[in-house]
């Protein structure tokens, strides 16, 4: 089980780092935004990986809290980006 | 082979077919040229990989005091990741941020050019 996890581990690992490349390289605020969301469904996946290695459930409550965090973060970036809808506070 | 070494097995090989969903939505957010391209590989491989892992946790934890956080997780990963990901694909669009020559047909210029939304509604 532990190899299992350990490969798996790997792999979220070369996961995180080609999000993080995207969200570097990403040329508008908005791909560095779908790519924080997507950092925070591969952390959320790491702590699964986590509590199922140790076997237990402490850590279960955060995998719920990340799912939101992650999404209003982006929500919040998607509503405020410059020109994204409000008409009123654009207007020269 | 009894059960628990069943449920093992089966938590492992959900977990790597979970990571490599992962994986392969990176690899897709990586390398798509334009955002709303980008979007759908950080949405479907995301949510179904992390459905798999949550789905080979449960089958490690063995404990049913667990499953009702687990499908909790999954069905709000389900639910807000596909409208956040709209939301920024939308914004994008009203950002001005599309790039013509990839689109095949774009429905959205009848209904983004002239319609005013009304405030908050992005």
């Amino acid at each position: 089980m532990t190899v299992v996890l350990l490969v798996c581990a790997v792999i979220l690992t070369v996961a995180a780092v080609c999000t993080v490349a995207r969200m570097t390289k990403g040329p508008t605020l908005l791909d560095r935004a779908v790519a924080l969301d997507m950092l925070v469904a591969i952390a959320i996946c790491a702590l699964a990986l986590e509590a199922a290695l140790n076997r237990h459930i402490h850590t279960l409550p955060v995998l719920l809290v990340l799912t939101l965090l992650g999404f209003v973060g982006s929500v919040g970036v998607a509503r405020f980006t410059h020109g994204s809808d409000d008409i009123d506070a654009e207007r020269p | 082979m009894s059960w628990a070494q069943a449920a093992d097995a089966i938590a492992g090989a959900c977990f790597l077919v979970g990571a490599f969903l992962a994986l392969i939505a990176a690899i897709g957010i990586l390398r798509l040229p334009d955002l709303l391209s980008r979007m759908h590989a950080a949405t479907k491989p995301q949510v179904l990989g992390l459905w798999l892992v949550l789905i080979g946790l449960g089958f490690r934890l063995r404990e049913p005091g667990a499953i009702g956080i687990l499908v909790l997780v999954a069905l709000f990963q389900l639910l807000t990741t596909p409208v956040a990901n709209h939301m920024m694909g939308r914004a994008s669009i009203r950002a001005g941020q599309v790039r013509e020559e990839l689109l095949v047909v774009n429905d959205l210029d009848r209904v983004a050019s002239d319609h005013q939304e009304p405030r908050g509604a992005p």
